[in-house]
């Protein structure tokens, strides 16, 4: 039996006297890649946020190399060689690479740093990644997949041994995940342990060894990844059998609602033509830069178009602001939930009347009436809440999408658009999510649907328009749609504009 | 264990500043008899009155993540430019009404100059009133020559000095404004676009509010609000003094904001907190003197006030 790296005895975690994790017991073995997955708050978080002593758990013990910690605070577990790789990066951006590397644990000669030692240092952990990037280099001009690499070479620094991967696949395209996982086995190689936690089955199923499913703060089942499948996983978080994941597809109207013809936009967008019809959902698939977001974001007024004429109901609009796109009833679902979807500091009231405050109001807010609109959504999109007046920053991530799709709902758009809209949810809130959508398009709202998984573009829509570099590559029909075809003009093999 | 479980439904952002001015309330009532005579209480209020009405107005600067430091130069630029308005008509009632117009439209005026450059220019809100704090200063020397706004009516200080139902002037003014701005704060459309600016500006953006419309609007209120101050000082002492007049008013009306529990980096605030944190700078300064501590040590006591205060709201949120 291989030796135990970590061993978990019995952790359970509380907060305000809520039992949020409860009995948690795991053996984790030194080498191994050990996938832990679960619906949002079903507990994954505040286990790692303990391991890595963020959290000090309520009962329990923790046994790392066979020492007991006993101290839970971020400095102690890094001390024992444990690391953890945030969703969020902690990194500086004005600094760069190797300054970031050794940040808190700078090299010194007497008083002054040792650059030249820190860059060598730097050097050499990054060849190990096998990445190109340089010491000297500037965090701010790297992408986010170098970002994630910087954060693992921070952490290899410290010399750790269990690494921590928080959803670390989210921000990835297709290759940079394949390079990820390269890493990951060149790591396991080297003995180094990993703790991977996604929503992704596939590839919890295709880079895990042992996988833990938690389900309400409960340890499920401990099982090797060769002897689940997806379907299974799935089931096993849900705890029920999953009914089908996506309804069956509306057929859109005749009517065209929305025509863009030859829409440029300077450096991001060229010649984009496309329809939308009544009922339609109409998927955008494409890799991350492909310039679907910054297509959305011209829709609705917040770029500047260059050239190019967008209609609707066949008459030219002129969408200079996102005031416009409200008065021509264009909703956007942002892909950056946190970032431009909604306001974590504020309860689910003030976010979902943000954007249609001006139908509450005369003079004063009617409150009364704003209140019956939550729960009006609450009731219908299954939003879980401790009250109506919490704030969405106690929100899992599903409810807080949920909630982002009812205020962009609220303004009672005709053409919706939808950017990533299950990204970083499980798989219970998707389901409910394609079945909100369905639901629009079949009372005639015009979708498009933005989206990386092409499961979901497959399962969703009846046209897709493929893009590449600014460029659309491909709209295919709903008979010419396979996972294959949509690959080859999104990485431009075929349909090259 | 049974204190602390009262004391953990007890929200510290809501109630803090209301229990620390009780506790200083009970305290003062104990350090000096004088403290709870009528004429002493109702001076407290009138002394809050002026920069707490700027309070009022820098509470919505401070939700939309901004500040304004420019308000006290401003408050004596306006006041004398008032006093100006009320001499050349001569200083009867309606040279008078035409004065506090004249305040009111120069102070949204400069407001406004402030708000433009900081929207338009995209210049920190900081450094923009900065330096109109200084060319608002500078102004006020340069017209009286360095010395006094002398008002020749003797109607005038009636406003500032006067009494209805037995409570300052100012401070119905006072009440009246907290009154109107808590109404806007809480349930008006502008409010509740105030607090998303200062939360979070890109998600503002995207749900189709005028970002800066609506900050433009904070600093031409605040800027009113100098013009009400600027007008009941002026009255009181039925002058303007070009190098005292306003000193140090930011900092009181700053700090009369902090205390009362509105968060500096902006996105949510409460006028009640403004109004109490007012009060409560205005019982430290009452009592500072009646036990006769030296005038020059009230700034450090200040100081204390509120940087403490701000300590206890960290640990609190922690």
């Amino acid at each position: 039996m291989a030796e135990q790296i970590l061993q978990i005895k019995g952790i359970s975690k509380e907060f305000s006297k809520v039992r949020v994790l409860n009995n948690i017991r795991v053996n984790i073995e030194r080498g191994e890649i050990f996938g832990i997955i679960g619906e949002n708050g079903a507990g994954k978080s505040t286990l790692i946020k303990i391991i890595s002593g963020i959290y000090v758990p309520t009962e329990g013990e923790l046994f790392f190399e066979d020492k007991r910690i006993t101290e839970f605070n971020p400095q102690t577990a890094r001390e024992f060689g444990i690391s953890l790789i945030p969703q969020e990066f902690n990194l500086i951006n004005e600094l760069n690479v190797f300054e970031n590397i050794f940040l808190g644990k700078e090299y010194q000669k007497s008083i002054l740093l040792d650059k030249k030692k820190m860059i060598k240092k730097a050097e050499d952990l990054l060849s190990m990644l096998h990445t190109d990037i340089k010491p000297t280099d500037k965090i701010q001009n790297l992408s986010v997949a170098k970002k994630q690499m910087i954060e693992i070479a921070k952490a290899l620094a410290y010399e750790s041994k269990l690494l921590i991967m928080d959803e670390p696949t989210t921000v990835l395209t297709g290759s940079e995940i394949e390079l990820l996982f390269k890493l990951m086995n060149r790591l396991k190689e080297k003995g180094v342990t990993i703790i991977y936690i996604s929503h992704k089955l596939n590839e919890v199923r295709e880079i895990c060894d042992r996988v833990m499913v938690l389900r309400d703060g409960e340890q499920i089942e401990i099982e090797d990844t060769q002897r689940m499948d997806e379907h299974k996983m799935a089931t096993s978080m849900v705890g029920r059998e999953l009914s089908q994941i996506f309804p069956e597809k509306n057929q859109p109207a005749q009517e065209t609602v929305l025509k863009v013809e030859n829409l440029s936009v300077r450096g991001l967008l060229e010649d984009i033509s496309f329809d939308l019809k009544k009922g339609e959902i109409l998927g955008f698939a494409g890799l991350v830069g492909a310039g679907r977001t910054e297509l959305a974001e011209t829709l609705i007024g917040i770029r500047k178009k260059q050239s190019g004429k967008i209609s609707i109901h066949g008459k030219e609009v002129h969408i200079k602001n996102p005031s416009d796109a409200v008065k021509h009833n264009i909703a956007y679902l942002s892909e950056d939930r946190q970032g431009t979807g909604i306001i974590t500091s504020f309860d689910m009231t003030g976010n979902i009347t943000l954007n249609s405050l001006r139908d509450y109001c005369k003079i004063l807010i009617n409150h009364k009436r704003e209140k019956e609109t939550t729960k009006k959504y609450v009731d219908n999109f299954n939003i879980k809440a401790a009250s109506l007046k919490t704030k969405l920053e106690f929100f899992s991530g599903g409810n807080q999408q949920k909630v982002s799709l009812a205020k962009s709902l609220d303004t009672r758009p005709e053409i919706f658009i939808v950017d990533e809209p299950t990204r970083g949810i499980d798989v219970n809130a998707k389901r409910e999510i394609y079945h909100f959508l369905k639901q629009l398009a079949s009372t005639g709202i015009a979708c498009i649907f933005i989206s990386s998984e092409l499961e979901e573009i497959l399962g969703m829509c009846t046209r897709v328009v493929v893009m590449r570099e600014g460029n659309i590559t491909g709209i295919l029909d709903e008979n010419e749609m396979t996972e294959k075809e949509i690959m080859l003009y999104a990485t431009g093999l075929k349909g090259v504009a | 264990m049974k204190i602390s479980k009262i004391f953990k439904g007890f929200s510290a952002d809501k109630w803090g500043p209301l229990l620390a001015l009780a506790i200083l309330f009970v305290i003062s009532a104990f350090a000096s008899p004088y403290f709870l005579k009528t004429r002493n209480l109702l001076n407290i209020l009138r002394q809050v009155s002026y920069t707490g009405i700027i309070g009022l107005g820098m509470t919505f600067v401070i939700i939309t993540g901004g500040i304004d430091l420019s308000v006290g130069s401003m408050t004596a630029l306006v006041g004398g430019i008032s006093i100006l308005v009320l001499n050349a008509l001569g200083g009867g009632a309606w040279a008078i009404f035409a004065a506090i117009l004249a305040a009111i439209a120069i102070g949204a005026a400069f407001g406004a100059a402030n708000g433009l450059v900081i929207t338009k220019g995209k210049v920190a809100p900081f450094i923009v009133t900065l330096g109109t704090m200084a060319i608002f200063r500078s102004l006020t020397l340069y017209i009286s020559g360095a010395g006094e706004f002398r008002s020749q009516s003797n109607l005038f200080p009636q406003l500032g000095m006067g009494y209805f139902l037995g409570i300052p002037i100012p401070v119905w003014i006072f009440i009246g404004l907290a009154v109107l701005f808590w109404l806007i704060l809480n349930h008006t459309k502008y409010g509740r676009y105030m607090c998303a600016i200062g939360s979070n500006e890109r998600v503002a953006k995207y749900a189709a509010i005028k970002i800066d419309k609506i900050r433009f609007f904070a600093y031409v209120i605040v800027g009113i609000t100098v013009a009400v101050t600027a007008v009941l000082l002026s009255s009181r002492l039925n002058s303007i003094s070009s190098s005292n007049a306003g000193q140090n008013y930011e900092l009181d009306a700053i700090a009369a904001v902090i205390i009362g529990g509105t968060a500096m980096s902006g996105g949510s605030g409460s006028i009640i907190g403004t109004v109490i944190g007012a009060i409560i700078l205005g019982i430290v300064n009452n009592m500072l003197n009646m036990l006769g501590v030296s005038p020059y040590l009230q700034g450090t006591v200040k100081g204390l006030v509120i940087i403490g205060a701000v300590l206890i709201q960290r640990k609190n949120n922690k």
